[in-house]
C-alpha cells in the first residue's frame, strides 16, 4: 500500500461523479469522501509514530529532467491527510440542504481539489508539490466563480492573480535549488542536503515565502481573501479556510524553513512581526463587521496569523501547536461558517444587527453555535485552547513583548466572537428571527461531529500531538544543523 | 527527402483536381497524402542523416521532428477547414494547394544546411503566405492584411539577405558547417562584416517570427486573413521560423553568442511585455490572440537566448504546446464567429451552458497557452524557464514569471466569458471534424502535461 492510491482515488471518484445524475451526485460524492476517509484511517492504523517517511512511492516521472514521483507520509503529513480527509465529507455533508445547478460538476471539482490538497501534503518532490500547489488551485477558482455571489468575477480573478503570482516565483526557486543539487533531481531531501550561501539562502526564502504568505494570509498579502470568502459558496469557503489555506502554513514548516534556514534567520523577524501586525489588524476589522460571514473571514486571518508567528518562533511548542492547531481551526472555521449558512439560507441575511434572540426557537442550533465560538475563542478544553495555548508558549520562547502582543488575540477573539453571539443568538427575536427553525437531519449530524471533534482533542489532543511529535523534531534539529553549516 | 516530394508534388495533384470540378475529393486525398508525408518523415527517425546534395539539406531527428510536427498541425488545420474555405471562395482547391506549399517551404526550413535553402524555404513559405493572407479578394481587411505582409515581408527579407551576403562575404561560404568552422579558426577576428552579417539576419529572423520591436505586421495580418490561416499562420509557420533560427545560430553562430545573445536577450524582453501588455487590452478574441502570440514568440526565444543541450527539445515543446492549443482557440473562434457573426469576446458570453464540450476544449486550450500544471503549455513554460536559469538569466525569468501573471488576465477572459457571464444564445453546431480535432487536441495537451517525455527527448 503506497500514498498513491490515496493521491488517485479522488481523481477517479471525480470522474465517478460526472457519469452521475445531478439528483444523487451528491451521495456519490460523499461515499467516495468516506471510502478516502477509511483509507486515511487504514494508513493511520498502520502508521509508526517516528519521523521515517511511512507508504512511500518514489518512480521516475520525467527522467531527463530529474522529477520523480516522490510522495509519502511523515508525522506532519498524517495530520493533514486526516484532516483533509475528515473535512472533505464534513464539507460535502453541509451541503446536503443545497441544491446547487449543475451539481456533479461541483462535486468533481470539489474532489479534484483533494486530489491536489493531498499531494501537496504528501509530497517529497519538489515538481510534484508545485503541481499539486496549482492543481489544487484551478477547481476552487471554478467553485467560487460559478457558485459564488454577486462579485464573484472579479473577486475571483484577483484571488487568482495573486495565488498564481505567488506560486510563480516559488516554481522558480524550486528550479534554482534543483539546479543547486549536485544530483539534479527534485528530492526533497537533497534539497535539505544542499549547502547554500547565506545570500542565496535569502532569495530563496523571500521567493517561497511570498507563495506562502499568499496563500495563508499573513498581512498585508491578505486583501484576496475577505472578499473571496465572502463571495463564494460556503461550501467553497469552507474548502479554502478550512484545508487551503493550510497548505501555506504546511508549506512553510516543509519547505521554507528548512530549505532556507539561514534565510529564516535574516527575514524570520520581518515575517513573525508582520503575523502578529494582522492578528491585531484583522481582529479590529472583525470587530466593526456586521456581515457576519465577512466577520469569521477575518477571524480566520487573525487566527493563521497566531499560528504563522507560532511557526516563526521555530521551536517545539511553536511549531507542534500550529500542527493542532491547524487541525482545530479547520474543525472551527469549517464549523462557523456552516452556522452562517445555515443563517443565511433561513432568513436570507447575515448582517448581525438584524438577528437576535434566535437561541429561544432554535435551542439545539443554540448550543451548537456556542459550542463552536467557544472552541474558536480558545476556551480550556475545547480543541482551540490546546494549539493557541502551544502557539503562544512558542512565541515566548522567542520574545516575551510579542508573546504578549500575540495573546491579545483571545481577548480579541473573545469580544468579537461573543458579541456575534449575543447579537445573533441572546435578546429579543423580532419579525425575521421568529422563523427560524431549529436544526434537523443532516445539519445536526454535521453540527454534531464538529461539536464532538471540538470536545475530544480539546479535552484529549495527546494522540494528535504524538503523530507529528517526532517529525517535528526531527526537522527542528534538520535546521539547527543547517545553521551550524552554512557559510556566511 | 521523400517527405519534401510528397507535399511538393501533392499541390499539384490538387490543382488538378481542382480542375476537374473533384471538390469532394479534395480533402480525403490531401489528407491522405500527408499521412504519407508524415510516415516517410517518420522513416527517416534516427537513421544518423548526414547532409545530402553538396550540403544542401540535412534531415537529421531535428529535421524530422519539427517535419512531423509542421505536418500534424496542418492537418489538424484542415480538418478545421472542411467546410469553411467554401464559405470564402470558389476556388478551394489554390487553398489546399497554397497551403501545401507554404508547408513544402517549412520542411526546407527545417532541413536546411546552407544559407541559401533556408531563404528558398523562408521564400516558398512567405510568398504562399502572402496570397492566403489576401484570398479573400473583395474584402477590405483581406487585401490590407496581404499588402502589409507582403511589404513588410519583403523588407525583411531583404535584410536575411544582406546579412547572408555578409557572412558570405566573411567566410566564404554558405555551408553551416564551414561556417562554424571558419568561426572556430578565426576566434579573435573583429570582423565588421560579419557582425553586422549576424545582426542583419537576426533581424530578418525576428520579423518572421513576429518578435518585438518587428512585430507590427501581426495584429492587422492577422486580424485581415481568414482565420483558419491566421491559425496556420501562428502555429505551424511560427514554429518552423524559431526551428529555422535555432538551427542557425545553434551550428554556426554558437560560439560567438556572446555577442549576439545580448540582442536577443533585449529583443526577448521587449517581445513579452509589448505582446503581453497589448493583448490586454483587446476588445477581439482574435486580435488578443494575435498578440498573445507574440508574447509566445518571447518564451521562445527564452531557447535561444540561453541556448544548451535541451534547447532544441524546449523549442520543441513549447511550440507543440503553443500550436495545439492555438488550434484549439482558432477552431472555437471559427464555431463562434460563424454563429455570433463576432470576434469580441462577448460572442463567448454564455457558450458553457449550451457547448459544454467546446467551453471545456477551450478552457483546457486557454489554461495551456497561460501555462497552468498539467497541461501542455506549463511544460513548455517550465522548460524555458529551467534552460534560462540554468544560465544563470535570473532577471529573465523573473521578467517572464511577471509576464506569466498579466498573460492570465486575458486568456481567463474567455473562459470567464463562457462559465460565468450570461447571455441569450442557442447551441453552436460543432461539426465531427471540429469534435476529432479538439478531442484529439485536448487529449494531447493532457496527455504532454502529465508525461512531457513522449515527446520531450526527440531530438
Amino acid at each position: 500500500m503506497t500514498v498513491s492510491i490515496l493521491l488517485f482515488l479522488p481523481i477517479l471518484a471525480a470522474l465517478a461523479v460526472l457519469l452521475f445524475k445531478n439528483e444523487v451526485a451528491k451521495h456519490v460524492a460523499m461515499f467516495f469522501a468516506i471510502a478516502e476517509l477509511a483509507l486515511a484511517l487504514y494508513f493511520l492504523n498502520g502508521f509508526v509514530a517516528d519521523a521515517s517517511l511511512q507508504y512511500s512511492i518514489d518512480v521516475p516521472w520525467i527522467k531527463q529532467f530529474g522529477i520523480y514521483f516522490k510522495a509519502g507520509i511523515d508525522g506532519i503529513s498524517m495530520v493533514m491527510v486526516l484532516l483533509t480527509t475528515v473535512l472533505v465529507p464534513l464539507i460535502i455533508l453541509t451541503t446536503y440542504e443545497h441544491q446547487y445547478k449543475n451539481a456533479k460538476a461541483f462535486y468533481a471539482l470539489i474532489l479534484f481539489m483533494q486530489a491536489g490538497l493531498l499531494t501537496v501534503f504528501t509530497a517529497f518532490d519538489g515538481f510534484l508539490f508545485y503541481v499539486g500547489w496549482e492543481a489544487a488551485l484551478i477547481p476552487i477558482y471554478f467553485i467560487c466563480a460559478l457558485w459564488g455571489g454577486e462579485n464573484r468575477i472579479r473577486v475571483n480573478i484577483k484571488f487568482f492573480i495573486y495565488t498564481f503570482a505567488g506560486s510563480l516565483f516559488m516554481l522558480v526557486a524550486i528550479i534554482y535549488l534543483y539546479l543547486q543539487t549536485p544530483t539534479k533531481d527534485y528530492d526533497l531531501e537533497h534539497f535539505y542536503a544542499l549547502s547554500l550561501d547565506a545570500k542565496q539562502q535569502s532569495w530563496v526564502f523571500l521567493a517561497f515565502f511570498l507563495a506562502f504568505a499568499i496563500k495563508m494570509p499573513i498581512f498585508p498579502f491578505h486583501t484576496w481573501q475577505p472578499d473571496t470568502y465572502t463571495e463564494a459558496p460556503t461550501a467553497g469557503t469552507m474548502m479554502l479556510s478550512g484545508i487551503m489555506l493550510k497548505m501555506g502554513i504546511y508549506g512553510v514548516i516543509r519547505w521554507l524553513i528548512p530549505n532556507a534556514p539561514v534565510g529564516f534567520l535574516t527575514w524570520g523577524n520581518i515575517a513573525i512581526i508582520l503575523s502578529v501586525i494582522g492578528i491585531i489588524y484583522a481582529s479590529i476589522i472583525a470587530f466593526k463587521q456586521t456581515d457576519g460571514k465577512r466577520l469569521v473571514a477575518y477571524s480566520s486571518i487573525a487566527h493563521v496569523g497566531l499560528i504563522a508567528a507560532g511557526i516563526f518562533a521555530w521551536n517545539i511548542y511553536g511549531v507542534q501547536g500550529a500542527m493542532i492547531q491547524m487541525v482545530s481551526h479547520g474543525i472551527n472555521v469549517v464549523g462557523m461558517f456552516f452556522i452562517w449558512d445555515i443563517i443565511s439560507r433561513r432568513l436570507n441575511t447575515r448582517d448581525i444587527d438584524k438577528l437576535g434572540g434566535i437561541a429561544k426557537v432554535a435551542p439545539n442550533f443554540a448550543i451548537a453555535f456556542l459550542i463552536i465560538v467557544l472552541g474558536t475563542v480558545a476556551l480550556p478544553l475545547t480543541n482551540g485552547f490546546v494549539g493557541e495555548f502551544l502557539l503562544l508558549r512558542g512565541v515566548f520562547g522567542w520574545s516575551i513583548p510579542t508573546a504578549a502582543i500575540a495573546g491579545t488575540t483571545i481577548i480579541l477573539g473573545a469580544v468579537y466572537m461573543l458579541r456575534m453571539y449575543k447579537n445573533v443568538m441572546q435578546g429579543e427575536l423580532n419579525e425575521l428571527t421568529a422563523t427560524f427553525t431549529d436544526i434537523k437531519g443532516s445539519e445536526k449530524l454535521a453540527l454534531g461531529i464538529i461539536c464532538a471533534l471540538i470536545i475530544v482533542i480539546g479535552v484529549y489532543p495527546q494522540p494528535l500531538l504524538h503523530i507529528s511529535e517526532a517529525s517535528v523534531t526531527n526537522l527542528l534539529e534538520t535546521v539547527s544543523h543547517k545553521f551550524i553549516t552554512t557559510k556566511f | 527527402m521523400t517527405t519534401l516530394i510528397i507535399i511538393s508534388v501533392l499541390p499539384i495533384v490538387l490543382l488538378y483536381l481542382g480542375l476537374y470540378k473533384a471538390q469532394k475529393a479534395l480533402l480525403p486525398v490531401t489528407i491522405v497524402g500527408m499521412l504519407i508525408a508524415l510516415a516517410a518523415a517518420v522513416m527517416q527517425w534516427n537513421t544518423n542523416a548526414q547532409p545530402i546534395y553538396n550540403g544542401m539539406m540535412l534531415f537529421d531527428n531535428f529535421s524530422v521532428v519539427f517535419s512531423v510536427g509542421s505536418i500534424v498541425s496542418t492537418i489538424l488545420i484542415l480538418m478545421l477547414s472542411k467546410g469553411y474555405f467554401e464559405k470564402i471562395s470558389s476556388h478551394i482547391a489554390e487553398y489546399y494547394a497554397i497551403i501545401l506549399f507554404s508547408l513544402a517551404g517549412i520542411i526546407v526550413m527545417v532541413s536546411f544546411h546552407n544559407l541559401t535553402m533556408l531563404f528558398v524555404g523562408i521564400e516558398i513559405m512567405s510568398v504562399s503566405l502572402y496570397i492566403l493572407a489576401g484570398i479573400r479578394k473583395n474584402d477590405f481587411a483581406s487585401n490590407e492584411a496581404a499588402l502589409k505582409y507582403f511589404l513588410m515581408g519583403a523588407f525583411s527579407t531583404g535584410f536575411l539577405l544582406f546579412g547572408i551576403t555578409l557572412i558570405y562575404g566573411s567566410t566564404g561560404s554558405f555551408d553551416l558547417d564551414v561556417i562554424r568552422d571558419w568561426v572556430v579558426t578565426h576566434p579573435k577576428s573583429h570582423d565588421a562584416l560579419f557582425y553586422t552579417g549576424i545582426l542583419l539576419i537576426i533581424v530578418g529572423l525576428c520579423f518572421k517570427v513576429g518578435a518585438a520591436p518587428f512585430h507590427f505586421w501581426t495584429p492587422d495580418v492577422y486580424e485581415g486573413a481568414p482565420a483558419l490561416i491566421t491559425a496556420f499562420m501562428s502555429t505551424v509557420v511560427k514554429a518552423a521560423g524559431f526551428a529555422a533560427f535555432y538551427r542557425l545560430f545553434s551550428v554556426s553562430f554558437s560560439t560567438v553568442s556572446s555577442f549576439w545573445s545580448p540582442v536577443i536577450l533585449v529583443i526577448t524582453i521587449a517581445t513579452l511585455f509589448i505582446g503581453n501588455i497589448t493583448a490586454l487590452y483587446q476588445q477581439s478574441f482574435k486580435r488578443m490572440l494575435a498578440f498573445s502570440s507574440i508574447s509566445h514568440a518571447g518564451y521562445l526565444l527564452f531557447a535561444i537566448v540561453a541556448l544548451g543541450a535541451a534547447s532544441a527539445n524546449s523549442i520543441f515543446v513549447y511550440a507543440t504546446a503553443y500550436s495545439i492549443a492555438s488550434i484549439i482557440a482558432f477552431g472555437a473562434l471559427v464555431l463562434v464567429r460563424q454563429q455570433t457573426g463576432t470576434d469580441n469576446f462577448e460572442g463567448f458570453n454564455g457558450l458553457a451552458r449550451k457547448n459544454p464540450f467546446l467551453a471545456f476544449a477551450l478552457t483546457i486550450s486557454m489554461l495551456s497557452l497561460a501555462g497552468i500544471p498539467l497541461t501542455a503549455g506549463f511544460i513548455g513554460k517550465f522548460f524555458m524557464f529551467s534552460g534560462a536559469l540554468l544560465q544563470y538569466k535570473y532577471l529573465m525569468v523573473i521578467i517572464a514569471v511577471i509576464n506569466a501573471i498579466i498573460s492570465i488576465f486575458y486568456y481567463f477572459r474567455v473562459i470567464i466569458a463562457m462559465y460565468f457571464r450570461s447571455a441569450e444564445r442557442t447551441e453552436v453546431l460543432v461539426p465531427a471534424y471540429y469534435k476529432f480535432v479538439f478531442g484529439f487536441s485536448v487529449l494531447v495537451t493532457i496527455a504532454i502535461g502529465i508525461y512531457p517525455e513522449l515527446i520531450s527527448r526527440l531530438i
